[in-house]
């Protein structure tokens, strides 16, 4: 036996001359890789864009547009966009005490009224309407119309009797428009029975405004600022008026905080509950997993709108309150389980992965396993959960406020603006279009972007790439 | 599977009972009462009326004594409608919503089925283009636009036609009851088309559907035996929350129709704070809905060989 040394010296490492696996492209995280994808969508994308231009509309948009929403524009009630804004000063309103004429003697006369004409200026103060006397006349009677006289057509609103002869003038001051009416007058015999064909007459209509007005409505500094005859121009309504001469565009602002608020809290608000629901019988398991699940399964087979009806009368609303904090109470109530069944399922599907083994094998802490990877991964499905509830909160909101269990009035909200616009959905359309427009296009936005995030997190979707 | 039907009957009855006193809960919790309405009035009428309507004894009582009279049918007497009993009003409003249900439930099945698979074979191509953009309108536009769009344009053809083929609003003939029930199903057809659409599109590319192509068979054949008939099962499954959905979605339709169904009564109810009718719409509403959701999973169950109706 020889005694060899072993040294240091004598070894050298054998030379490795395997190829080895090179990684080529980047380390992508799972966030990384699903906004990688989210930006190839482009439909999801222009939806992210729309959702924060809303979001800016909302947050942004009372700082731009300062008008206050409950204030009334009484000279512009119902106001389409674009309408005319152009008003004259005018002195303010002065009585009238008609015209009185001897009725001329003669046979009783079935013929309509002669020389019918207008008195003085005709404005949004007063239009005066006068004619000759007829014979055998005992009144008269004054129609006005919006559209112009048709053989035997209807002659419109009747105004008013005038049950003497002599009296042969009419003072018109309801609710005039700056608009073209055509009015219309007949005689009445002595029972009140129309006995002629009608005198008609189309009148226009100016719009004025008397100098104290224009101060009270801010549309110049003071009474000297307006002299009688000025044109002047009324508040800006770029959006037009609601019923109430209300500025449609600051109460869109206004409501698109109650509907955002409650389409975005409701279901943050509720998914969280949903994951330490669904977390907790995920993790606990056995007895308490299946009598939690079956409580989930009672709270899901509730009507879900009876049920939000009903909470919300049980809440109740006091006097001044806007309603918005039962609404979110009762659509938290409602709407957890959906997401702790969801949550406690991918709870009970990871536990069994096998990289939770592997981590607990290393020693890895309950803590630890949560936090580093249940609640990660998880995420993305929460996250996809949580696009697809604010569209149906803020469907939810619109309807109820439309069946008028909403947010209470003067509060708007986009719900309930609807609602308010489909009385006069055939005379002034812009009520019912503007919120109808805006709570669809949020809706929209909400679910492509979910369809997008959804393509993105999607798992499958990764593994056929 | 007898035994469990018996087990899900039972379990809806559990189901029904908890709605029934989540509603008693609820409307017990309301501030104030139902007698303390507008009208002042002495302690004795007040005394009197309480007896009336047993709001004299305690709570747990008047619990007993609903549950007991549930049980029998009987949800009492309306507050508002003097002497008006509340299965009267459900008796008069709940043929009128069942018949609007049912004709939108069967619209919307229908036409999702037909749309989806229609979009799904023309994948991509203009049809499905089109109808996948009438879809995304249809999930995005609340049921009350529709409501009153279809009301208004309903209006207009009357007008231009000057004839009067589907009335504006009211009930009682067919033609009543069209234009209604086209305008509740829509959501949830668009819903049922998406739907519909990926299921054909998974069910297009399986290995059962390549056979059948490469045994020959006619594409009809494979169309409506293969493809329609393995991609329905999905669309089954959400019928019963979406029966849910219509009905309650009736109330919008049925308030803007002005038909006297049982949504209108039930939101009149709301608005005047008419709390037996309230209670006993609710707890009928959800007692149906149960029924509903069970019938629809005992049907797939019957034409899904693959699932197995276990007790």
């Amino acid at each position: 036996m020889t005694d060899t040394a072993i040294t240091a010296a004598g070894f050298e490492p054998v030379h490795v001359d395997r190829q080895v696996q090179v990684l080529t492209r980047p380390s992508l995280s799972y966030w990384q890789d699903a906004w990688r994808r989210l930006k190839a969508n482009r439909r999801a994308f222009v939806s992210l864009y729309i959702i924060i231009a809303l979001l800016l509309f909302t947050v942004a948009g009372p700082w731009v547009w300062t008008v206050d929403p409950s204030t009334q524009d009484l000279d512009q009630v119902s106001k389409p966009p674009g309408s005319d804004r152009r008003a004259f000063v005018a002195e303010p309103y002065q009585p009238w005490e008609g015209v009185r004429a001897a009725v001329p003697e003669g046979a009783a006369s079935s013929s309509p009224p002669a020389n019918f004409k207008t008195v003085g200026s005709t404005t949004t103060q007063a239009v005066r309407l006068t004619w000759d006397p007829v014979p055998g006349a005992s009144g008269y009677r004054i129609y006005r119309n919006l559209f112009a006289p048709t053989p035997g057509g209807a002659l419109g609103l009747p105004l008013g009797d005038v049950l003497s002869p002599e009296q042969v003038s009419f003072e018109d001051r309801l609710d005039l428009e700056p608009m073209t009416y055509h009015y219309a007058v007949l005689t009445l015999d002595r029972f009140g029975q129309p006995v002629s064909a009608p005198a008609s007459l189309p009148v226009n209509v100016v719009r004025v405004i008397t100098p104290a007005q224009a101060v009270e409505r801010g549309l110049v500094a003071a009474e000297a600022d307006a002299k009688v005859g000025d044109e002047l121009k009324l508040a800006l309504h770029p959006l037009g008026t609601d019923y109430l001469g209300r500025d449609l565009l600051a109460r869109l602002m206004t409501g698109a905080r109650v509907s955002l608020l409650i389409g975005i809290f409701a279901p943050l608000f509720y998914v969280l509950l949903g994951i330490a629901y669904g977390s907790a019988a995920g993790f606990m398991g056995g007895r308490a997993d299946s009598v939690l699940m079956r409580f989930a399964d009672f709270v899901v087979a509730l009507p879900f709108l009876l049920f939000m009806i009903l909470f919300k009368i049980a809440f109740g609303i006091g006097p001044g309150e806007s309603g918005i904090f039962p609404m979110l109470v009762a659509l938290v109530l409602l709407s957890w389980p959906s997401t702790a069944r969801l949550v406690r399922g991918q709870i009970l599907q990871i536990r069994e992965e096998g990289y939770i083994g592997a981590s607990k094998l290393l020693g890895a802490r309950t803590g630890y396993l949560v936090m580093r990877h249940m609640i990660p991964n998880t995420m993305g499905v929460i996250l996809v959960t949580l696009t697809f509830a604010i569209p149906s909160a803020i469907f939810t909101e619109a309807f109820l406020s439309f069946i008028g269990m909403g947010v209470a009035p003067p509060t708007p909200s986009w719900g309930s603006m609807c609602n308010e616009g489909i009385r006069t959905m055939l005379t002034t359309p812009h009520e019912l279009i503007f919120p109808a427009v805006l709570i669809s296009i949020t809706v929209l936005a909400f679910n492509l972007l979910g369809d997008g995030l959804r393509d993105a997190f999607d798992a499958r979707m990764r593994s056929r790439e | 599977v007898l035994r469990y039907i018996l087990k899900r009957l039972l379990h809806g009855l559990i189901t029904v009972w908890f709605i029934a006193t989540v509603t008693f809960i609820a409307m017990h919790a309301v501030p104030g009462d139902p007698l303390s309405g507008e009208k002042a009035m002495t302690p004795e009428i007040r005394r009197n009326l309480e007896a009336k309507y047993g709001l004299d004894k305690p709570v747990v009582e008047q619990y007993r004594i609903f549950l007991a009279n549930m049980a029998k049918g009987d949800f009492g007497i309306s507050y508002t409608q003097q002497n008006r009993e509340v299965n009267d009003i459900i008796r008069e409003g709940f043929p009128v919503s069942a018949t609007l249900g049912i004709l939108a439930v069967v619209f919307a099945a229908l036409g999702g089925v037909l749309l989806g698979a229609l979009t799904a074979t023309y994948r991509n191509r203009l049809p499905d283009v089109v109808i996948m953009f009438l879809v995304i309108l249809g999930i995005s536009v609340p049921s009350f636009v529709f409501a009153a769009l279809g009301q208004l344009a309903l209006v207009k053809i009357n007008a231009w036609t000057g004839f009067t083929l589907f009335p504006v609003a009211g009930w009682g003939t067919v033609m009543h009851m069209v234009v209604p029930s086209l305008v509740l199903g829509l959501g949830t057809m668009a819903y049922l088309v998406r739907l519909m659409r990926s299921s054909m599109l998974e069910v297009t590319n399986t290995d059962y559907v390549r056979t059948a192509r490469s045994k020959g068979l006619p594409p009809a054949r494979i169309f409506l035996k293969h493809q329609l008939r393995n991609a329905i099962l999905p669309v089954v499954t959400v019928l019963g929350p979406a029966i849910a959905a219509i009905t309650t979605g009736g109330f919008v339709v049925e308030l803007v129709f002005a038909i006297p169904g049982l949504g209108r009564y039930f939101v009149q109810a709301v608005q005047q704070l008419d709390y037996t009718v309230i209670m006993g719409t609710t707890v009928f509403y959800g007692a149906f809905l149960v029924l509903m959701v069970i019938i629809v999973d005992i049907v797939y169950g019957l034409i899904d060989p693959r699932v197995r109706l276990k007790a």
